[in-house]
């Protein structure tokens, strides 16, 4: 490994220890302008310290405006300039917008359906289900459908309406878009905000799952920890039949963090912003450019649900072909659709005072208390549905929002498992045939388009989600509602 | 010094946790410059199964010379998802200086999407510029990037 000589090396960041679940990183740099906060157990912690999750913590802690520390989450990672699973909240008028605390998978999210189905139901037709899945849902480099293409003036529809445009081609049930974050699309979207390559690479990739982490899986209920609001979910008891769906906005997403991390560059030079790190290029929030990438983010974030959305819809229309009955009769209704990688103008509590902020969700997950305008009015009573998917074949999490989190991290909590082992290190471990072999064993239903995918996203490689979950539950930024384990795996 | 073990290598994958991190190596820039667009093809594909039989011109100009490895490494991922192609083969045709930065300009060849021949591995979400370095020395230049996977 040839890697003698870097300009990187990794810095020991110093923490304090708070409680069992809560580091703080001191303002020991001048340049801080917050101290940073670290949600984990000690085993989390020891991982973090592997690589450069603190360190960018650390750097994040010194963006214009942030208010009252950087946050990083139990799943944090070493990401680009933000760390992965961080939160950053800054002043919506002193403060800046950084395309790079969203990062490249704009709204990488995950939308959970409830069927009516046990498990016994579906079994005898979980192979030919698993397939049809397979078959309807684009998966892997390249492929898409061929029903499914749309011009240029459609995507500039979809990205102005998001889940509702889908719906509207016959794709999707009208309650659904308001079981999603933002109703399924942020308001002030505008496509003339996004460059010609990244509407040319949405075009190729709308409604289709992409490869890497993202899977689609049919689930069970594996255990309620909280009956009441489970039941408000629709999660009625273990054994039931679920399904979750994770992927993001693809080409487009990418492209649009790109060309605006470039437009943030220079915009660095114009205001005399100093940083630490290239990445965390960014622009006051009330500039031009702060404008135009939150109006193109929005266009890349409503193209994600829309995507999620079409992606359900072949679900549903998969469960009619293989039991020739109508997708209605078998419940599978959307819970909730939620966003992973996203910024939000939102107002919280700083020093006791409201405060108009821009929150920064890097691999976080909104996690709003009852009540909330924000919440689905069939839910506002229990708080925002949070959904944590583990990785490939071990389990994932249903919890809920609180006020906790509204006190702590800018109502934020995990998003995911994070990996523990680098992607090389999964390949020569393991090998795509036999982590098939092995989820088979345990009576899952595998499909992937491609073997270095099973191979890298081998279960093995991920820390154990529950254990994330578990410190967000104990920290109070969500507690669990109900956990699932898969009963069959779509990857790309 | 040039390092011995990577002598004769076009590129490596170096550890990370999350993502693909490489190292491309050559005796000049504009070597170095093909071998990382073959790494990046690799990720995805076996570059090896991909025939280069349709030939194509990329330009790319920046501001400075990662800012360059990234406008390439993204221009080639772009042409890549929107003409549904792989590509195999690249060669540098110039490599200059100029007023206000640097200006590449590439032939390569590659073929369409064929998934009965070129396996699928994973796809390449977007270059970054986390850790990026470019490092020359008398006849061995070494790039290192991470590709958002």
């Amino acid at each position: 490994m040839s890697e003698r000589g870097s300009r990187f090396p990794k810095e020991k960041v110093p923490l304090e220890k708070i409680d069992d679940y809560t580091w703080r990183i001191p303002k020991y740099k001048p340049g801080m302008r917050v101290p940073g906060i670290v949600f984990a157990d000690k085993n989390l912690l020891e991982k973090m310290q592997t690589d450069r999750t603190l360190q960018q913590c650390t750097n994040v802690a010194h963006l214009p405006g942030i208010y009252k520390y950087s946050i990083t989450l139990p799943d944090g990672h070493e990401g680009y300039g933000f760390p992965i699973g961080g939160v950053a909240a800054t002043d919506y008028d002193e403060g800046v917008i950084s395309p790079g605390g969203v990062g490249y998978d704009i709204n990488c999210g995950v939308r959970l359906l409830t069927t009516n189905l046990s498990e016994q139901d579906i079994r005898p037709k979980l192979p030919q289900l698993t397939n049809a899945i397979f078959e309807n849902v684009p998966c892997g480099l390249g492929s898409r459908r061929k029903d499914f293409q749309v011009t240029v003036h459609d995507l500039e529809r979809l990205v102005m309406e998001g889940v509702q445009w889908v719906i509207d081609q016959g794709l999707g049930w009208s309650e659904d878009a308001e079981h999603c974050e933002e109703h399924g699309c942020m308001k002030n979207a505008d496509p003339d905000k996004v460059s010609t390559t990244a509407k040319n690479r949405g075009l190729q990739q709308i409604g289709t799952l992409g490869s890497g982490n993202h899977f689609l899986e049919i689930q069970k209920v594996d255990k309620i920890y909280d009956a009441e609001t489970a039941k408000t979910f629709g999660i009625e008891h273990e054994g039931q039949v679920t399904l979750m769906i994770h992927c993001g906005s693809r080409g487009f997403g990418h492209q649009v963090c790109s060309d605006y991390l470039r437009v943030m560059e220079r915009a660095v030079h114009k205001y005399n912003i100093v940083l630490p790190d290239r990445e965390l290029a960014c622009a006051p929030g009330k500039s031009k450019e702060a404008e135009d990438y939150y109006q193109a983010m929005a266009c890349a974030v409503n193209y994600a649900f829309a995507n999620r959305q079409a992606i359900m819809h072949w679900v549903r229309q998969s469960f009619q072909q293989v039991f020739k009955e109508d997708p209605e009769r078998f419940g599978l209704k959307l819970v909730y659709d939620v966003a992973h990688n996203i910024a939000k103008i939102e107002n919280h509590k700083v020093n006791g005072e409201q405060r108009k902020v821009w929150v920064h969700r890097k691999g976080a997950t909104r996690a709003f208390p009852p009540g909330r305008p924000e919440i689905p009015a069939d839910y506002r009573a229990v708080g925002q549905p949070v959904l944590i998917p583990g990785s490939m074949g071990t389990s994932s999490w249903l919890l809920v929002g609180t006020e906790k989190a509204m006190q702590v991290s800018f109502g934020s909590t995990a998003h995911g498992a994070g990996r523990m082992l680098s992607r090389s290190a999964a390949k020569r471990r393991f090998w795509g045939g036999d982590v098939k072999k092995a989820l088979e064993k345990r009576g899952m239903c595998v499909r992937a388009a491609s073997s270095v995918v099973l191979a890298e996203e081998a279960d093995l490689s991920y820390k154990n989600v529950d254990i994330v979950v578990e410190v967000s539950d104990k920290v109070g930024i969500a507690t669990k509602v109900a956990r699932f384990v898969p009963l069959a795996v779509v990857k790309g | 010094m040039v390092d011995v073990m990577t002598l004769g290598k076009k590129f490596e994958f170096l550890e990370h946790m999350a993502d693909a991190y490489i190292a491309a190596y050559g005796k000049d820039l504009a070597e170095a410059f093909e071998n990382a667009a073959l790494a990046m093809f690799e990720v995805m594909t076996e570059v090896e199964e991909v025939s280069p039989e349709v030939e194509d011109y990329v330009e790319v100009a920046a501001e400075d010379e990662c800012a360059l490895l990234y406008s390439w490494l993204e221009a080639l991922l772009v042409k890549s998802e929107i003409n549904r192609m792989f590509y195999s083969k690249f060669k540098v045709l110039s490599l200059d200086e100029t007023s206000d930065g640097f200006r590449l300009k590439a032939k390569i060849w590659g073929e369409k999407y064929n998934s009965k021949r070129h396996p699928h591995k994973v796809g390449v979400k977007a270059v970054t510029y986390h850790r990026m370095e470019i490092i020359k020395k008398p006849n061995r230049v070494t790039m290192r990037f991470i590709l958002d996977i």
